[in-house]
């Protein structure tokens, strides 16, 4: 129990921090990513020009969120599947050690 | 961390792609002969790289009032060494320079080099330094991701500001700004990895701990201290 307690104590203070922070004034939350590209443009005194294109971009924020949770959801899935099968197994391979307890 | 199309002007991008290519084609190597010998760790190589998966989709907001994401490389790194991480960094980069055009084609190089290979070299060694020292596995594992999400941001603080050198100061007037973008945002983030990968990593170990003894992730004497902690 002490590693999940752990966590979520730190998640809580993660997010009490974000909200704390969203309190204090008007923040974008824009992406790390974009920002630095905002400051390429300073830097060079907007004369840099990117020199390729994406080939594809999502045609919406909907499209990109769909994406992203894609790609959240592919890699739960496994994580679950590999935590589940294993936890059972481990119950039907060792019944005295781990069975007795829970019964 | 991802640098996005096009803003690596030549040679820069052909640089980071010489660098990392090489690293990569080792780790697609390595990745076949391990899965060829030893079956068995296959279903730890595909959590692996759900991991990379899950905590790099996820944009968390941090106190600099900006959202970034963690890379997650640092437990393939800490099971697999860092070679094979950065094959699993490169799958990830490249669907979203694909679908999501968030880093590109031209960047990839850099980017894999930055969250695929400097970062999980940066984790591994920490790991293997950390219980060397004989110190609780999860302190080194919480130490391992945490270390390997920040130095990603760090070098690719460290690429942009060599490509792209401010007008006035130069590479290192570029580099602080940044690293101001990138690094102080991370910590949070980095120290939120860093648990959620640890506690991921016990849940392993007390399943799969045959398969950590056999990557030599753990000793046999961790191993037993981690599974009589659980009671």
């Amino acid at each position: 129990m002490k590693g999940e307690l752990i966590t979520a104590a730190v998640l809580i203070v993660f997010f009490g921090a974000f909200l704390y922070v969203n309190s204090t004034g008007d923040h974008e939350w824009s992406g790390a990513d974009s920002q630095a590209e905002g400051a390429i443009g300073e830097l060079t005194g907007g004369s840099y020009e990117p020199w390729f294109e994406p080939i594809w971009e999502p045609p919406s924020g909907e499209i990109e969120n769909l994406f992203f949770s894609l790609q959240a959801a592919i890699g739960g899935l496994i994580i679950g599947y590999f935590l589940g099968y294993n936890r059972r197994r481990s119950e039907v391979e060792a019944p005295t050690k781990r069975g007795s307890n829970a019964r | 961390m991802h640098i996005m199309e096009g803003f690596l002007p030549h040679p820069w991008w052909e640089i980071w792609f010489a660098l990392s290519a090489p690293a990569v084609a080792y780790g697609l190597w390595r990745m076949n002969a391990l899965v060829k010998e030893r079956r068995e760790t296959l279903p730890l190589l595909a959590v692996a790289g759900a991991f990379i998966f899950v905590l790099s989709s996820l944009k968390l907001p941090s106190v600099t009032g900006s959202c970034s994401h963690p890379t997650g490389t640092g437990m393939a790194a800490i099971f697999f060494g860092p070679w094979i991480a950065s094959v699993m960094a490169t799958i990830v980069l490249l669907y979203q320079a694909i679908f999501l055009a968030h880093g590109g084609l031209t960047t990839l190089g850099a980017n894999v080099f930055s969250m695929g290979i400097a970062g999980p070299i940066i984790g591994y060694a920490a790991y293997k330094g950390v219980m060397r020292l004989g110190i609780n596995p999860y302190i080194a594992v919480f130490l391992a991701a945490s270390l390997a999400d920040i130095s990603t941001y760090l070098v690719t603080s460290l690429q942009l500001a060599l490509a792209i050198p401010a007008a006035v100061g130069g590479s290192f007037a570029s580099f602080r700004a940044f690293a101001a973008i990138f690094a102080l945002t991370q910590v949070p983030l980095a120290i939120v990895e860093g648990v959620v990968t640890a506690l991921i990593f016990k849940y392993i170990a007390e399943l799969r701990g045959d398969v950590l003894l056999e990557l030599n992730v753990l000793s046999k004497g961790a191993l037993n201290k981690l599974m009589e902690a659980r009671g």
